[in-house]
């Protein structure tokens, strides 16, 4: 393989590991604030998607579409939180996974209604020609997915260390009742948390849609691979969430390109999910994660 | 009837814990009242059951409406499968559908290209379904809560991609056809009202192990891993064997479901064993209730039901509608429909240890140490 061909598969590698990496950067969010893993994650990236390409179709502009559809599916998060999360915040572990299910179930499904079974798609954020790097070409919008991820992560990261919210939050993750203890609004903290981790969602899918197509039913694999890349880099860790996405988006796409096999493309999804099966039997706590002694 | 090792009575410390009918997940053992007088309930009503589901072809034969009924039994088998790893065991599973798609390619591959007995097929199907159960579950069911779902998540897609992709061997998208009906001593089964038997009996047969499962040992321990695993195992419960069990049998369970639903409709296509099935027998599993194994009747009537009721305005609405119920179940009906008749009358006292079950203290504070047991 050629260098160009090789830095081909990782341009398409860091796109697609980018939106990974949004997705698993949401799952994060609710995990640390309340323990909660949101099987319906992969849902706000396709709902993102989906009402961003109704907006602009509706004649919005598309940065409005893009912002419109942001905020859409932040209430949606909101309203998740408010009506299915918060009554089971202290039930078991598996009434919240049920929960969450449930909920990807209903979303999936009004999204078909909503939308139909037609995969679509949006323009590219902007016009222009692809960039050439060293004979690889590289569409505009790869640049704006990486873009507007890292002034994601980076605008969390400030969030998260600078302001006195963001450390409530923080402190909501080490120990909940000692923050409620100190007069953090634990609720709020929760709701906030989920409305935030949804918007991160939508984001990605917004910045996915005018390069991959988006359906009713993206959802279940984006969020699953999204899990994949937050259980590669350490489940809680924000900059493993980032980390693993990222890996997760080589692995894929190179492992597509390198395998002598030509029938191996097919076989992509399923590559993010053995990664997933060796990960989770062999070092749950993820590759950079640290083992953790468990109280009884 | 085939019975779950039974006479395995004589329990051990935590089989008499359990039998002081404390520790139970509701439903079998009742305080205050004679263990004969529910024990004989319990049969009565599986017998009434059993009388009703085999003799409906006496005087049913719209044809339309017995595929519906034999539709049912087949959701029925892998929902108990469900309902025993969910209420009993406490664990989860988001990929059974996987095993229905195995059983159901195991027949229709094993009868089509090699020409085998359809019986044997189902058979073989199962023993295969048993033995990926085992080899995805030992791995598997040393994770915990979230870790679980989203390993057999994957799991399921695994298998559906790989059903979809080795175009040589399954065929593809394009699915498998002209798979042949069942026969027995001669007759087709491809009579509606001989199959609705047939199919009915193997339903009942899984459904009568379910409801013996709390009497024996291993649904004993079972119940105590439920409650806490690590109490379970330091009484000399081997906790690991006995999910592991319970997985391989609700493996077989959804295995055997998928071959009579190979044989019955005689053609499959992959698209039919994903992830939204998987999500849907939870669903039902729940909806229908966990705390007794009768729940899953009720979910699995539901998920055949539901699409008819709807189907005039779009049956699409189904899902939406078990993805909505399931929610408002766990909040506001944690026994499900089969415990609702009681609920809504106000008949049970004490509420039962479903799922839902409060933790008592705080939400889980000691995030890192979930991962394993």
């Amino acid at each position: 393989m050629s260098l160009q061909d090789f830095l081909q598969f990782v341009f398409a590698g860091i796109t697609s590991g980018s939106v990974y990496a949004l997705t698993a950067l949401g799952f994060t969010l609710i995990y640390n604030a309340t323990g909660i893993i949101n099987f319906a994650q992969g849902e706000f990236v396709m709902l993102g998607g989906l009402a961003a390409v109704s907006l602009h179709s509706g004649g919005a502009p598309l940065a409005l579409a893009a912002i419109g559809a942001v905020a859409v599916v932040t209430v949606v998060g909101l309203l998740f939180e408010l009506l299915a999360i918060r009554p089971l915040l202290n039930a078991s572990v598996l009434a919240q996974i049920i929960v969450t299910v449930g909920a990807s179930l209903a979303l999936r499904t009004a999204a078909m209604l909503i939308w139909g079974r037609e995969a679509v798609a949006l323009p590219a954020f902007t016009e222009g020609a692809p960039l050439s790097v060293f004979g690889a070409t590289v569409v505009p919008q790869t640049v704006w997915v990486l873009g507007v991820t890292a002034l994601i992560v980076i605008a969390l990261q400030v969030f998260y260390r600078r302001t006195l919210l963001g450390k409530a939050v923080r402190a909501c993750a080490v120990n909940p009742m000692a923050a409620r203890l100190l007069g953090i609004p634990y609720g709020r903290v929760v709701l906030l948390t989920f409305g935030a981790s949804a918007a991160v969602a939508a984001a990605g899918g917004v910045l996915i849609t005018p390069i991959s197509f988006m359906s009713y039913s993206s959802g279940a694999l984006i969020g699953l691979k999204g899990f994949a890349a937050a259980i590669l880099g350490g489940l809680g860790s924000p900059a493993g969430a980032v980390a693993g996405g990222l890996a997760l988006g080589l692995l894929e796409s190179l492992s597509v390109g390198l395998l002598p096999w030509s029938g191996a493309s097919g076989y992509k999804d399923a590559i993010a999910f053995l990664i997933l099966l060796l990960v989770l039997f062999a070092r749950p706590q993820g590759l950079l994660g640290q083992v953790s002694a468990q109280k009884v | 009837m085939p019975r779950f090792g039974q006479g395995e009575r004589a329990g051990s410390a935590t089989g008499e814990a359990v039998k002081a009918g404390e520790v139970g997940p509701g439903g079998w053992e009742r305080r205050g009242r004679g263990r004969a007088w529910s024990w004989a309930r319990g049969n009565l009503a599986f017998l009434l059951f059993s009388l009703v589901a085999l003799t409906v072809p006496l005087y049913l034969t719209n044809s339309y409406y017995l595929s519906i009924l034999a539709f049912f039994a087949i959701r029925l088998m892998p929902t108990i499968g469900l309902n025993l790893l969910l209420g009993q065991a406490g664990q989860i599973s988001l990929g059974h559908a996987a095993f229905i798609g195995l059983g159901a390619y195991g027949s229709a591959l094993l009868t089509t290209r090699w020409g085998l007995d359809p019986w044997a097929a189902v058979f073989l199907a199962a023993l295969l379904s048993a033995l990926v159960a085992v080899l995805i579950g030992v791995p598997a069911l040393r994770l915990k809560g979230h870790y679980l779902a989203m390993a057999t998540l994957g799991f399921g897609e695994i298998v559906l991609i790989l059903l979809v992709q080795l175009k040589g061997l399954t065929g593809g998208t394009d699915g498998v056809v002209s798979i042949p009906p069942l026969e027995l001593g001669g007759w087709s089964l491809a009579d509606p009202r001989l199959f609705h038997v047939v199919v009915w009996s193997a339903a009942l047969i899984m459904l009568r192990m379910a409801l013996n499962l709390p009497r024996t040992r291993t649904g004993r321990a079972l119940i105590a891993l439920h409650r806490t695993e690590i109490a379970a195992s330091s009484l000399g419960i081997d906790v690991a064997f006995h999910k592991l069990q319970v997985f391989v049998v609700s493996a077989i369970f959804a295995s055997i479901a998928g071959s009579f639903l190979a044989h019955y409709v005689m053609f499959i296509s992959p698209e039919g064993f994903g992830v939204t099935l998987s999500v849907l027998l939870v669903a039902g599993a729940v909806i229908g209730g966990l705390a007794t194994v009768w729940g899953a009747v009720w979910g699995a009537g539901l998920m055949v039901l539901l699409p008819e009721v709807l189907a005039r305005y779009n049956e699409d609405y189904t899902l939406l509608v078990f993805g909505l119920l399931v929610i408002v179940v766990m909040i506001f009906l944690p026994e499900g429909l089969a415990g609702a008749p009681a609920r809504l009358l106000g008949l049970r006292r004490t509420l039962p240890d479903t799922v839902a079950r409060r933790s008592q203290g705080e939400p889980v504070e000691d995030r890192g140490s979930e991962c394993r047991s």
